[in-house]
């Protein structure tokens, strides 16, 4: 190619010394299945999706969750989305930016949702997390916790995680725990 | 006098491949001194990464008779680098590697010139990349490969056939190690598969269940991935942990021990500990030397033609035995990196409501419902509602101006195509060329982004 190649250099410095440079934002293909996904999702009834970067920031971007049924209902849940940007061959990063009483959550936002992380598949898309984010509040699984307690609650005695759950989302203490009152919650 | 006879000396090996003709050699190859002399003025290699492979792959590439380099690493030296980036002494731990690097090949091999630049490859604009006549790839992780092929992939052109046009192919040669494993691969982009055509053969990452974390942990790993995912922000309420910073990683260190020794499990070591957390694997130097030298020849074959290059992926295996392959991947015909995508010529008087109304009848297409995207702006979304709505004032707007009044480009669309009479949702890569608009013949700016 070396002939090529000559020619190449020569044009290289007709361009250079005709100054001229092209600022031009790279859209990598991470980015463009992101497009995809989002263009199409069809989100369950309790969910709604927020954009706080503007319309061109599609890699950060919040689901809020307002369970209608089970022990969560009339609570309101923020997660927050970071999309990298070798999506979908890595899984989105999820946090509960909630404060919430939860088996599968801890004090700290994080998620134990399997397909977040050891069950993660290109195939999957966000509509899939966000169902899978859904079906945490309709089922909390105390045999794969990350809140100790509140797992060993729903497994021993249901009648007072029921409780706990709605003393969590009204605002007030649940054993050492202080968690404020859920905005949602009327 | 002594200095030709050095520069001879060193050519010799050289000139048996560069002076004489063959019948293995590429198809432009035209032997004679002259090549040997416009390999050292006409071409230009960048490398990317100077670490373990990106030391071998400047000092070999300077010592097979390339004269003009440049290498860009963002890294600064550390003590753990030293046993094998041999480029590197102990009083160079904190300096960038890329600077270090330069000069010490430039110190042994004279006549050489090395750039160095040290910063991220995504600060770089995109000339910066294209004054490269072949970009050589010593990276260790799948995000900057994907970036780089991504950047040298939007050089390429099409031709109204979908031929790629041969001035516009930016050569790549990618190599890879883990352990006693490694890899050596020759991207034409057009030509042969793009890194996104192939990503698939990276396999997923291994990631641990955080409640196995949190409640079973059963290795010293689990421990280490304890402290650093649940421990860390439990204790520093929105501080994020840097892997760079020594004390942080001390922290999750002592974490994990005391972890470990609350369950019984042996085995956390601070070695280990970055290992889990950085992804590290053992670098071993001789791996590193072994691709880096496959990847510096088949640069030199690009080059000079003196040999019809790898095709295309070489893989290397020397933890059984020793074991080595070279595989002929196939290209994804429709990659929305590499691919030419779908060529659609318009006046510009059309408008975006227009456009989408196109692509459902384009017999190529068929894509109805679309969403447009433009270089990471979205001109038009059909969900969800919140972004439709912020969109929809764009539909009545020409996609001329939309697009920023360039007489051609690439747009991506997605909606759903009906095939076979099933309905499946799709992707797709287009070439927008708007009629009657000079300035085509403005190759450089008119590069469209892939």
């Amino acid at each position: 190619m070396i002939r090529l190649l000559k020619v190449k250099e020569k044009q290289r410095e007709v361009a250079q010394a005709n100054g001229g440079s092209s600022h031009v934002k790279k859209q990598t293909a991470g980015e463009l299945r992101l497009h995809k996904d989002i263009s199409e999702l069809n989100l369950p009834k309790p969910c709604s999706i927020f954009f706080p970067n503007g319309k061109d920031d599609l890699v950060n971007f919040e689901v809020s969750i307002k369970p209608d049924e089970g022990y969560y209902r009339g609570g309101k849940f923020v997660f927050s989305f970071q999309v990298s940007t070798i999506y979908p061959h890595e899984a989105p990063k999820v946090k509960c930016k909630t404060k919430v009483y939860h088996p599968n959550i801890d004090l700290e936002g994080n998620v134990c949702l399997n397909i977040l992380r050891e069950d993660w598949k290109p195939v999957l898309n966000i509509n899939t997390i966000v169902y899978g984010l859904c079906h945490l509040f309709t089922e909390p699984n105390y045999e794969d916790p990350l809140n100790h307690d509140a797992a060993q609650v729903l497994r021993d005695n249901l009648e007072q995680f029921e409780i706990n759950v709605r003393r969590a989302i009204s605002g007030g203490y649940v054993g050492q725990t202080y968690f404020s009152r859920n905005q949602s919650c009327n | 006098m002594v200095e030709s006879t050095v520069q001879e000396s060193r050519s010799r090996d050289l000139d048996k491949l560069l002076l004489r003709p063959g019948n293995l050699v590429g198809s432009n190859f035209e032997p004679g001194p002259g090549l040997r002399e416009d390999l050292k003025e006409y071409v230009r290699v960048l490398v990317v990464g100077a670490g373990g492979l990106g030391c071998e792959l400047l000092k070999d590439l300077a010592l097979s008779g390339f004269r003009e380099l440049e290498v860009i690493d963002m890294d600064r030296i550390e003590v753990t680098n030293l046993n094998r980036q041999f480029l590197f002494r102990l009083d160079d731990v904190g300096k960038p590697k890329a600077e270090v690097a330069a000069k010490r090949v430039m110190q042994r091999v004279s006549g050489v010139n090395i750039v160095p630049h040290f910063c991220r490859i995504e600060d770089k604009e995109l000339e910066f990349y294209s004054n490269f006549s072949i970009i050589a790839l010593g990276l260790d992780s799948i995000e900057a490969r994907s970036y780089i092929n991504s950047v040298a992939c939007s050089f390429l052109e099409y031709d109204a056939d979908d031929n790629p046009q041969e001035e516009t192919v930016k050569p790549m040669v990618d190599g890879g190690t883990e352990g006693f494993q490694g890899h050596a691969r020759v991207i034409m982009p057009g030509l042969t598969p793009c890194f996104e055509c192939t990503i698939w053969l990276f396999p997923p990452q291994v990631k641990f269940p955080l409640c196995t974390l949190a409640e079973t942990p059963r290795t010293a790993a689990h421990c280490i991935e304890y402290a650093h995912l649940i421990k860390w922000d439990e204790v520093h309420s929105g501080k994020a942990f840097d892997p760079d910073d020594p004390e942080h990683m001390k922290w999750v260190y002592v974490e994990a021990s005391k972890r470990a020794e609350f369950f019984g499990i042996p085995g956390v070591t601070i070695s280990l500990t970055q290992g889990v957390v950085k992804n590290i694997i053992p670098a071993i130097a001789s791996t590193n030397a072994i691709i880096s030298a496959a990847c510096a020849l088949e640069t030199l074959k690009i080059a000079s033609g003196c040999s019809k290059t790898l095709s295309n992926y070489l893989t290397y295996n020397g933890a059984e035995g020793l074991h080595t392959k070279v595989t002929e991947f196939v290209r994804e015909k429709d990659c929305l990196v590499c691919g030419p995508g779908v060529l659609i010529e318009l006046e510009t008087s059309v408008t975006l409501q227009k456009f989408i109304d196109l692509l459902e009848e384009h017999p190529k297409l068929l894509l109805s419902k679309a969403s447009i995207a433009h270089r990471g702006k979205n001109l038009y979304m059909q969900a969800p509602p919140v972004l439709e709505e912020m969109t929809r004032s764009n539909l009545s707007k020409t996609l001329y101006e939309l697009m920023g009044k360039i007489p051609k480009d690439v747009v991506h669309a997605t909606g759903t195509t009906k095939k076979n009479d099933k309905k499946t949702s799709c992707l797709r890569k287009l070439r927008v060329i708007f009629k009657g608009v000079d300035g085509i013949t403005d190759m450089e700016t008119a590069a469209g982004g892939a």
